[in-house]
């Protein structure tokens, strides 16, 4: 037995998973850490939904509140939902191209690290004295004002966090354009993988802008740097341009993935292929440009003046252009198809109305003279919530009932997954849909509490009550998933209606992905091999060596060098702690040392031989290959 | 039968729409039913910004639900392998200029409307004696409170907002140490206070606030800006023009009234010893004090902008300001205790008869 099939040890596996570049494993991981800072955002939400279930209620504080709908925003957006959409893109990108692996698998491993660390580290606030409290925008001159570590450690845990994004964005892009199987040109990608190159490009020019605006106000909060202390000449508007340059971006960012994710899904389960594939594309491409020329949208009551709110107004109805083609082309995906209600087609069915609720509310918004009644209050809450719940977390859970097999080659149970759709789709509906009432009324976003005599209490009530059925919801999502461990192997292609190359390659995926490179014959390869009759993919090589890459603990050791110097940067303004500079250089010292380590080691990897390969399938798939 | 469904399913939604967007609300604090002519144009907005998404959503539900309802596998046949569309031009034509269409019809109203709420010019206009024709209103949003200076006037108020109806208020805003937003979600949209920037916008009072519920406007902050963001109301009694030249006339009689330390009364004796330091009792007194003008406190309608108004929450409210607005500037940095130290209970009860019996109205 050769060491490729044996059993390891818990600690053996520990170590694997610690030092994988393997982007399956990574994705994995992913998933499993985007699930748990999912499940802490979202009972950070329960909580501040049972604090507004009636006027003037008790149950938390204050200053505790703004900690947690800060934490809530930011957890969710930065290290729920991009690690989640992370798990899809590293797991299914490669297999997509027909790759085996990423362009960069040691930067692969290095993203998941300094992500899971930088999160790690935004957490460990909550025990050391205090989460950031200025709302997930941490607007300049509240950020400021902020006492105490919070708002040192949200813009440190990011800053290495978003390190992590940016290094596997830049991955993404060279991955999809270097990495195609023959025959697998750019408009016969599947769409996923389409959504997936054009929010890594997004990821590519939003996130220094944002690393700009956290090295300022690092600057400002450690050393005095009065970038945005309008006292000593600096501007609190800059922080907020920056801000929204990258913030407006990261919704596409997070977004269009999920389109994709349902631009396989409708496909599959209508059994047709995607209708105006080519204008999906464009408007994919069209959306993610588009995306960067709105951002003031969000600071229409700055007072900008007339023209730059006119201007970006106009420019941001424009985006629901396109929009609405892909709402309309998935529609007609549908229409002449053979529809099966699966877990994974109801998710898109219950995500196309939803996500339709929440585009013609940005409409509205868009609209500034009526965005000045609109901004900052409960409205925009119910906005976004329908974008990001009802476009994301819907392609999010639907993609893991879909994906489920390829991730771990088991099925997730059918009816719990039905029942956990029809439960936490009503939920969100009925926590958000009052919550546009709640703002035309005229609550504010925000507020830890409210009087009574608003005619706010109704409205509040419901929504706690929905946003409970939710948080049922997600526990039966998760029980689904347990449960599956236990589950039978589900096989290759387990829905039957599987199109593209992912679905065409034999359970369990071996660690290299594909034993010959398949050849891409068209818009959704296997759908063509089936139609013909074929059993097989077509290869376009013969079965031979295959170059592969090495584990590696170095980007493990990088990262914690970076959570080790966070600490220290993080006391450094306290007087009482002089260790902490020897702490920030320790962790530096860590960090650039296991970088010149790199540098200077050279690692080819290795060539795994075809008698290996030949014994590696056999332990898999028994006697005579997967033949 | 389908023609049927879509004509209902139009009817109900509108209907429901009409139910929501019109019953909705109190007539004191919800955009929905609006007392003044920005926030009356803005509701009209929403009405065809609405309109126009409800026609989206049901077009696209009918679509969806039909395409979903023929094209069950279970009706189709569980082998049928449906015909593989590339697409069709002629769709994606019509689905392109459609969608520009609408917006276009919500964009030009948008773009007009946008200019003209941003029209401060008449602000700096004067009569022939050089005053000001407008009224203006500079709006400093501080901590947990806000300040109202009517520079033409030459008076100052706190907490609660004066204004004539049938006129337009021009305002200056501004926020003195972070970043606050000025919101009447009744009169009209709002604006930022920056701390970098003077923000300047306008609004129209149509209706006298006497009839309200409270008698009052609400007045909201809408940026979060600490804890106590939540409590950072204000009030706003729109008068008829007369009645509001008569309330300037008695804000500008209080000018000069200073509390007297060796007062009888124990109350201004306490308020000059304790609390002068920040707060004001003459209208004339100028802004930008360190708490709010307390001249008028006897007429206002809440106690911190969001007790009722009464002498034992004031009592209460003096006691512990803290407990009430965490992380106002009447507690020390560490928020233990009030900066002007332990009083009495003998001195808070006077204080607050002292307090209460501030007004220009009574």
């Amino acid at each position: 037995m050769s060491s490729y099939t044996q059993k390891k040890g818990f600690g053996a596996t520990v170590w694997d998973y610690i030092t994988t570049v393997d982007h399956k494993k990574l994705a994995v991981m992913y998933l499993l850490a985007g699930t748990l800072f999912f499940a802490i955002a979202g009972f950070e939400a329960l909580l501040m939904r049972i604090q507004l279930m009636k006027p003037n209620n008790d149950f938390i504080s204050a200053g505790f509140f703004n900690e947690l709908l800060t934490m809530h925003g930011t957890t969710m957006l930065f290290l729920a939902a991009t690690p989640l959409l992370f798990a899809f893109m590293n797991m299914l990108v490669p297999l997509q191209i027909g790759a085996r692996d990423v362009a960069f698998p040691f930067l692969n491993s290095l993203g998941f690290w300094l992500f899971f660390l930088g999160a790690l580290f935004l957490h460990l606030s909550f025990f050391m004295g205090g989460a950031p409290d200025a709302g997930w925008t941490s607007y300049a001159s509240l950020s400021l004002y902020s006492p105490g570590h919070g708002i040192d450690f949200y813009v440190l845990g990011l800053q290495i966090s978003g390190a992590g994004t940016l290094i596997s964005g830049l991955n993404f892009i060279v991955t999809i354009i270097t990495m195609r199987a023959p025959g697998m040109t750019f408009m016969r990608m599947p769409l996923f993988t389409w959504t997936a190159l054009v929010s890594s490009a997004l990821i590519l020019f939003a996130f220094p802008p944002l690393t700009i605006g956290l090295l300022m106000m690092l600057f400002d909060r450690m050393f005095g740097g009065n970038f945005f202390d309008h006292t000593m000449g600096g501007n609190t508007i800059i922080w907020e341009h920056l801000f929204w340059i990258f913030g407006h971006p990261e919704v596409y960012i997070l977004v269009l993935p999920a389109f994709g994710l349902f631009s396989e899904i409708i496909p599959a389960f209508s059994r047709k292929r995607l209708f105006g594939y080519s204008s999906m594309v464009f408007a994919t491409i069209l959306i993610g440009f588009l995306g960067f020329m709105v951002w003031a949208h969000h600071m229409f009551t700055v007072g900008l003046g007339p023209t730059a709110n006119a201007i970006f107004a106009v420019a941001t109805m424009a985006i629901a252009v396109p929009t609405g083609m892909k709402v309309f082309n998935w529609i007609l995906t549908i229409w002449g198809g053979s529809i099966k209600v699966t877990t994974p087609m109801l998710y898109a069915l219950g995500f196309i109305p939803s996500f339709v609720a929440g585009g013609v509310t940005g409409v509205m918004q868009a609209s500034a003279p009526l965005d000045y009644q609109l901004h900052d209050s409960y409205f925009i809450v119910a906005h976004f919530h329908y974008v990001i719940v009802g476009g994301i977390v819907t392609a999010l859970f639907g993609s893991a009932h879909f994906y489920w097999p390829i991730f771990f080659n088991r099925m997730l149970n059918e009816t719990l997954g039905k029942i956990t759709f029809w439960v936490f789709f009503i939920g969100f509906h009925l926590t958000f849909f009052v919550q546009h009432f709640l703002g035309l009324m005229g609550m504010p976003r925000r507020v830890f509490t409210y009087m009574e005599g608003q005619g706010w209490d109704q409205f509040n009530y419901i929504s706690t009550i929905g946003a409970l059925m939710m948080g049922v919801g997600v526990i039966l999502m998760v029980i689904n998933c347990l449960m599956s461990i236990k589950g039978k192997p589900a096989g290759r292609d387990p829905w039957g209606d599987g199109r593209t190359l992912e679905w065409s390659i034999p359970q369990p995926i071996p660690f290299y992905n594909f034993r010959q490179t398949p050849l891409v014959r068209g818009l959704d390869p296997w759908w063509i091999e089936k139609q013909e009759g074929n059993k097989e993919i077509t290869f376009a090589e013969p079965v031979g060596d295959i170059h592969m890459p090495n584990n590696s603990a170095i980007p493990f050791v990088i990262s914690i060098g970076m959570f080790i110097a966070a600490f220290g940067a993080l006391y450094n303004p306290d007087a009482d702690k002089p260790w902490s500079i020897y702490v920030l250089i320790a962790g530096l010292a860590i960090t650039f040392g296991a970088m010149i380590f790199r540098s200077v080691k050279d690692d080819h990897g290795f060539h795994l031989h075809k008698e290996e390969i030949l014994e590696i399938e056999e332990h898999l798939y028994g006697k005579g290959g997967n033949k | 039968m389908m023609k049927g469904l879509k004509k209902w399913r139009l009817f109900s939604l509108l209907a429901v729409m009409m139910v929501f967007l019109s019953g909705c609300g109190e007539d004191y604090i919800s955009t929905l039913k609006p007392s003044g002519q920005v926030g009356k144009e803005q509701f009209n907005l929403l009405m065809l910004a609405t309109g126009i998404m409800t026609l989206v959503v049901v077009i696209v539900s009918v679509i969806y639900l039909l395409a979903f309802l023929k094209f069950r596998r279970s009706k189709v046949g569980e082998n049928v392998i449906p015909k593989q569309v590339e697409g069709s031009h002629t769709l994606e034509i019509i689905w392109t200029v459609i969608p520009i269409i609408l917006l276009l019809i919500l964009a030009v109203p948008v773009v007009t409307a946008t200019y003209k709420f941003a029209d401060v010019a008449a602000m700096d206009e004067v009569d022939e004696n050089g005053d000001k024709t407008a009224l203006t209103v500079n709006v400093t949003a501080k901590l947990y409170w806000w300040e109202f200076e009517y520079p033409n006037q030459g008076i100052v108020t706190a907490q609660e907002l004066v204004v004539p109806t049938g006129q337009k208020v021009y305002f200056n805003l501004k926020a003195a140490d972070v970043k606050h937003s000025f919101w009447i979600p009744a009169i009209g949209g709002k604006m930022d206070t920056n701390v970098d920037n003077l923000n300047k916008f306008y609004l129209e009072f149509d209706k006298e606030s006497k009839d309200l519920k409270d008698g009052v406007f609400y007045g909201k902050c809408a940026e979060l800006c600490g804890p106590s963001h939540a409590l950072m109301d204000f009030k706003v009694k729109a008068l008829s023009p007369d009645a509001f030249d008569t309330w300037v006339a008695s804000m500008k009689a209080t000018d000069g009234k200073m509390p007297d330390k060796t007062s009888a009364d124990l109350g201004e004796a306490t308020f000059a010893q304790s609390c002068m330091g920040c707060h004001a009792v003459s209208g004339t007194s100028g802004p930008g004090s360190k708490g709010p003008n307390l001249t008028a406190f006897g007429d206002r309608n809440r106690v911190a902008g969001f007790l009722e108004h009464n002498e034992e929450n004031l009592k209460a409210w003096i006691k512990d300001p803290g407990q009430f607005k965490p992380g106002n500037l009447m507690m020390n940095a560490e928020g233990t205790a009030p900066i002007y130290g332990d009083l009495t209970d003998e001195e808070i009860q006077a204080l607050a008869t002292y307090i209460m019996g501030l007004s220009v109205e009574k």
